[in-house]
């Protein structure tokens, strides 16, 4: 799939305010600034943005736990997802959700969740209804490989079949569900158990952010052209722990080090644009430069805010009650 | 108007808020029944035939069969209610709730509130539930205090027909999510109810019979009891006041005071397992907000604290009885 220089940029825009959002919620974090539990994505950016680059405006996406890097690709307003996480009014969801619980739904992002396998249940949903209003729109869950595990989501496999809904499963396999790692955790392959569903599935690097625009560009055509559910199997990395907070014992000595060094996703793509010659190091650096500001900008924005006001704790229960 | 039974009123509700909203859909395990299969199509409409006719009438697109998969598919109408559609979909038996409670009670129930007031999630799960059936431990519970203890969600308990088509209506207009217990027991229960469309208000309880001795507070299947318990004692020259709240979220807990500040005595009667259900809850209401009006102590009529068991022998005397109501009421004269 050849994607143009704005489509590119673009891209490595969306790539580049994940990690510079996630580096600087540990920062933040790390000073004492955010309450609660914040899980990061970054490492993982190449899935979200190459998955979402390929939905628009009729199409829904439901994430997880570690969903920042989601929102930022749906569209979710940056200055208001930095306020939510610090809890303040601005934020998304008024502060009343956090760092697990951000959502857009008029930007499709149905909300990152706090419960491991709540997401695809309800993707089949939002695929329901596209399918039965005949929007043309298809939906996205994205998933752990710990979530791969949960009843809900091979339930949801099922129902997807059965119901030919236009979903793709994304399976973001990050090597560690928690502190277990998945090649202990999971039984068979992603692949096998989509091929048990009869799902045309796909493994992909997840370091890849071409490799994984093409599949999910393939998996959303026959998403949109009636040919039913997908499932995308990304292997990549992560470099912070489950929750901020962990001190990932668990893992090798030396390892997130060598992944940050030898394994970037967005390294990686800046070396495949630079060298083909599709776009040039300084464009890249005035776009990191742009992010930089931007996040900086949030960060001062959700320090700046107010906390939200003591009657909103009793406001939103209901629509009428 | 003419005379239907609670099942009639609650498939007629259905088949006229379809008509008039195409984004209403129902979905649930045989629902339809014979998808696939090589006999009938419609076979069961449910397994007490609550929803048949509706699939012919709306076809598959908007009568939808599922697989066995109560997570998968009550997540799909909450996800499916929170993008756009007015689902209806059908929990068999409340008691399986225990594989899917994660989808009502984190997802539905949370949604607006965690997203700052920006979700609306317009779901109706109705559900059977109740003994009577000789169903057993595990298809005769009753568990609307459960839900009722989530905030977000809305919990409506239909008494008679009459009700069942104003709340069930009503509950498909909502924008919240809805939990709508049926009785098992009443779905043959008769009543006049009107042919047209009409909507009974969540939180307005109903009156079934006025007295001025005794408050009795009763739900579900349990006002018929309770109102057999008024008719005979009045015979004895003791009137009761029933009233039956047909919704325990919200809750007319107004109507509730009111008569207990007239009465001064209160008798619950909850089919409910006894600890933490709505006889206590309603106890606990009185005894904070009208406990000078007290004549005498609160009196709750409720099953033991054991499963619902098989036996007709047991079964039988697990359920509240209307002499166990009469009891209640003279102990609180006593």
């Amino acid at each position: 799939m050849q994607l143009n220089r704005e489509q590119l940029l673009a891209a490595y825009r969306m790539m580049r305010t994940i990690r510079e959002f996630e580096d600087r919620v540990h920062t933040e974090f790390s000073a004492g600034g955010i309450p609660g539990f914040v899980h990061l994505y970054a490492g993982e950016e190449a899935s979200a943005v190459g998955i979402c680059m390929n939905l628009d405006d009729r199409d829904k996406i439901a994430s997880t736990h570690r969903g920042h890097g989601h929102c930022i690709a749906k569209g979710c307003d940056v200055d208001g997802m930095m306020g939510e996480i610090f809890g303040k009014e601005n934020g998304l969801c008024g502060g009343k959700g956090g760092s697990m619980h951000i959502a857009d739904l008029s930007k499709g992002m149905m909300g990152a969740n706090g419960i491991v396998g709540g997401g695809p249940p309800l993707i089949c949903g939002a695929a329901l209804t596209a399918k039965t209003l005949k929007t043309g729109g298809v939906a996205v869950a994205f998933m752990g490989d710990g979530a791969s595990n949960q009843g809900t989501t091979m339930e949801s496999y099922n129902l997807a079949k059965a119901w030919m809904l236009p979903v793709i499963f994304v399976v973001e396999d990050n090597g560690y569900a928690e502190s277990t790692a998945s090649n202990w955790s999971v039984s068979g392959t992603q692949l096998g158990r989509a091929a048990g569903f009869g799902i045309p599935a796909v493994q992909v690097d997840g370091l890849d952010f071409f490799a994984i625009y093409d599949a999910a560009h393939e998996a959303v055509e026959r998403a949109r052209n009636g040919g039913g559910p997908s499932l995308i199997h990304g292997k990549l990395n992560r470099y912070y722990g489950h929750f901020e907070g962990d001190a990932m014992t668990y893992r090798g000595a030396g390892e997130v080090e060598r992944l940050r060094r030898d394994a970037d996703p967005i390294n990686f793509f800046r070396q495949r644009v630079t060298e083909a010659g599709l776009l040039d190091a300084g464009q890249l650096d005035a776009i990191d430069t742009t992010v930089q500001a931007e996040i900086d900008g949030a960060v001062v924005k959700a320090k700046g805010a107010a906390m939200p006001p003591a009657a909103t704790l009793l406001t939103d229960v209901y629509v009428s009650y | 108007m003419s005379k239907k039974s609670y099942r009639q009123a609650i498939n007629e509700a259905i088949a006229q808020e379809m008509r008039r909203d195409p984004r209403v859909v129902v979905m649930g395990e045989d629902v339809a029944g014979g998808q696939g299969a090589p006999g009938e199509d419609d076979a069961w409409g449910g397994p007490m035939g609550v929803t048949k006719g509706l699939m012919p009438e709306f076809g598959r697109e908007r009568v939808l069969d599922t697989p066995i998969t109560e997570s998968g598919f009550i997540g799909a109408a909450i996800g499916a209610a929170a993008t756009g559609l007015r689902p209806v979909a059908d929990l068999m038996f409340v008691d399986f709730m225990g594989v899917c409670f994660d989808q009502i009670f984190n997802q539905a129930a949370k949604f607006r509130y965690m997203f700052g007031g920006k979700a609306v999630t317009p779901v109706v799960i109705r559900t059977m539930y109740g003994a009577g059936f000789r169903a057993a431990s595990q298809h005769s519970q009753c568990l609307y205090p459960i839900f009722t203890h989530i905030p977000g969600l809305k919990v409506v308990i239909p008494s008679n027909a009459y009700d069942a088509k104003g709340l069930f209506i009503q509950a498909i207009r909502d924008d919240d999510p809805v939990i709508f217990f049926e009785h098992k027991m009443l779905y043959d229960d008769i009543d006049e109810v009107p042919d047209e469309a009409y909507t009974i208000p969540f939180g307005e309880a109903n009156l079934t019979r006025e007295g001025e001795d005794v408050t009795i507070v009763a739900l579900g299947r349990m006002v018929k009891l309770a109102n057999e318990a008024a008719d005979a004692l009045k015979k004895q020259g003791v009137s009761c006041t029933v009233i039956d709240p047909r919704t325990t979220s919200p809750m007319d807990t107004d109507s509730i005071l009111e008569s207990v500040e007239d009465t001064g005595r209160l008798v619950v009667v909850d089919e409910a397992h006894p600890r933490c259900n709505m006889a206590t809850d309603i106890s606990a209401l009185v005894a904070q907000e009208a406990f000078r009006a007290l004549k005498g102590p609160i009196r709750m009529v409720t099953p033991p604290h054991t499963p619902v068991p098989f036996s007709p022998a047991l079964e039988d005397i697990y359920i509240p009885s209307t002499a166990q109501i009469i009891a209640a009421v003279k102990a609180t004269m006593a």
